[in-house]
């Protein structure tokens, strides 16, 4: 029998070593799954490569594990907010690497790697410094740049509902970068805020198939980055 | 909000407006932060416009009354949102399929430069100690097929922001078709900037020396006539 359900988060994160890549889903605060991420701060894993739209917020979440020192690089495409001060003070001394990468590259370099695509080429970048360097190549009378798929160890994300084989549902706008960094990873570990029996979801609505999803670990009332913010929390 | 006692020109809400009237009924809709936001407050009520953020998320609606926002409702700006009827969410490489596919008609963006070819520059300022940060920006313009670029007509130091050459890192190049500023409407042609409708109490003096490039000056120049309410 199938069954991906971890009794928690401390045991669905425990096999992350350390120089891991390590894709977490969200935007902003939407779809971060932060008791994930949390986890994994207390793991202590270090050296790694993080994927994520952005460098989180606050002293929580993303933004902990950053400066907790536990991350050498960050593949995103929009490191900065109006709450976030840990990535910018550790890239102004040098001590956190950075890959830009535009926003809907990075996600087809991530589709890709989960589908098996080596490469790819895009119109976005052309004739700009995120273009220097890279391939570029005429297609049908226009200019596209190479960019190539992204994979990772491990994919954290957050969804709504979960199933013993891994099946997958989304909450609104938390959806975004969950799906293609599943199919990405080698390990996906999801938490979700109920998990169901082996029926208790419709296939005509799952978003993610089991497929792509390795742990699954219940989190019935995760987190609010933002709510954490405001009230001051600065994790651990 | 309106800036129009204080000097000639369009205030931001009727910049907003004047490009809200470009919106074709039907029409799919990318609008970036700041100004861009609120050409949704102007467009004509017998037009139906359903709006796409990046993030994941096509008809979404106003920002939601005090109490009823919800930290995974959100738009690009990571600023909360409502759903209309008929709205959709998908996943981030699908919103940017949309995107790059042409299937979104209109993005409408703010600018620190336009040049005279339609390059743009609205991301960086290449300054050395600047967190460089990109989003969606350079995947909205190079795959959404009419790029509207809404800004004051010069920066807050007075200088030009439409130029022959773009001086600041670009987003891309030749995609800019429209730019709406306090000072006008003008279009990017092949043999570049065409001023197409001109503020009311400004002059075509003020343009050309307020332009970092030649500007066409067309013999029928329009005024834009602005609602009382806007």
């Amino acid at each position: 029998m199938i069954n991906k359900i971890c009794p928690s988060v401390e045991a669905a994160v425990a096999d992350i070593k350390d120089g891991a890549t390590v894709m977490i889903g969200g935007f902003g605060e939407a779809g971060s799954p932060i008791e994930l991420i949390h986890a994994l701060i207390d793991q202590g894993a270090r050296d790694l490569t993080v994927i994520n739209n952005n460098t989180g917020n606050g002293q929580v979440g993303l933004a902990a594990l950053i400066g907790a020192g536990r991350v050498r690089k960050m593949i995103c495409s929009y490191p900065r907010s109006s709450q976030s001060k840990v990535f910018p003070e550790l890239y102004r001394r040098g001590e956190i690497e950075l890959e830009l990468v535009p926003q809907g590259t990075l996600a087809e370099r991530i589709r890709a790697g989960g589908a098996g695509v080596p490469a790819f080429y895009t119109p976005t970048s052309v004739g700009t410094p995120l273009a220097e360097g890279k391939e570029v190549r005429e297609i049908e009378g226009r200019s596209y740049v190479l960019e190539y798929g992204l994979k990772a160890d491990f994919a954290l994300i957050r969804a709504e509902k979960a199933d013993p084989l891994g099946n997958l549902t989304y909450y609104k706008a938390a959806r975004n970068f969950g799906p293609i960094m599943a199919m990405a990873a080698k390990t996906t570990i999801v938490q979700a805020r109920q998990v169901v029996e082996a029926s208790g979801i419709d296939p005509e609505v799952v978003v993610t198939p089991g497929i792509f999803v390795n742990k699954v670990v219940e989190v019935a009332d995760p987190a609010i980055e933002s709510v954490l913010i405001e009230q001051g929390v600065s994790y651990p | 909000m309106s800036n129009a006692d204080t000097k000639a020109g369009l205030s931001r809400p009727q910049m907003a407006w004047r490009a809200a009237q470009d919106l074709v009924d039907g029409a799919f809709v990318n609008l970036g932060i700041g100004i861009p936001e609120m050409v949704a407050d102007f467009v004509p009520g017998d037009r139906q416009i359903i709006y796409h953020t990046e993030n994941g998320i096509l008809g979404f609606g106003p920002r939601p009354a005090e109490g009823e926002e919800d930290p995974d409702l959100i738009n690009a700006g990571k600023k909360p949102v409502t759903l209309l009827p008929g709205a959709s969410f998908f996943h981030h490489a699908d919103s940017f399929a949309m995107i790059r596919g042409g299937h979104i008609d209109y993005c409408i963006l703010g600018a620190m430069q336009v040049s005279a070819s339609g390059d743009l520059a609205n991301w960086s300022t290449g300054a050395p100690d600047a967190i460089p940060a990109v989003g969606g920006a350079m995947d909205l313009v190079a795959g959404v097929p009419n790029v509207f670029i809404i800004t004051d007509h010069v920066t807050r130091t007075g200088e030009p922001k439409l130029l022959e050459t773009c001086t600041y890192p670009l987003t891309a190049t030749g995609v800019v078709k429209r730019v709406f500023t306090d000072f006008g409407v003008f279009d990017v042609t092949a043999s570049g900037f065409v001023l197409k409708e001109i503020a009311p109490g400004v002059t075509v003096d003020m343009i050309v020396e307020k332009t970092g490039a030649a500007v066409e000056i067309p013999a029928d120049l329009k005024v834009i006539e602005v609602p009382d309410t806007v």
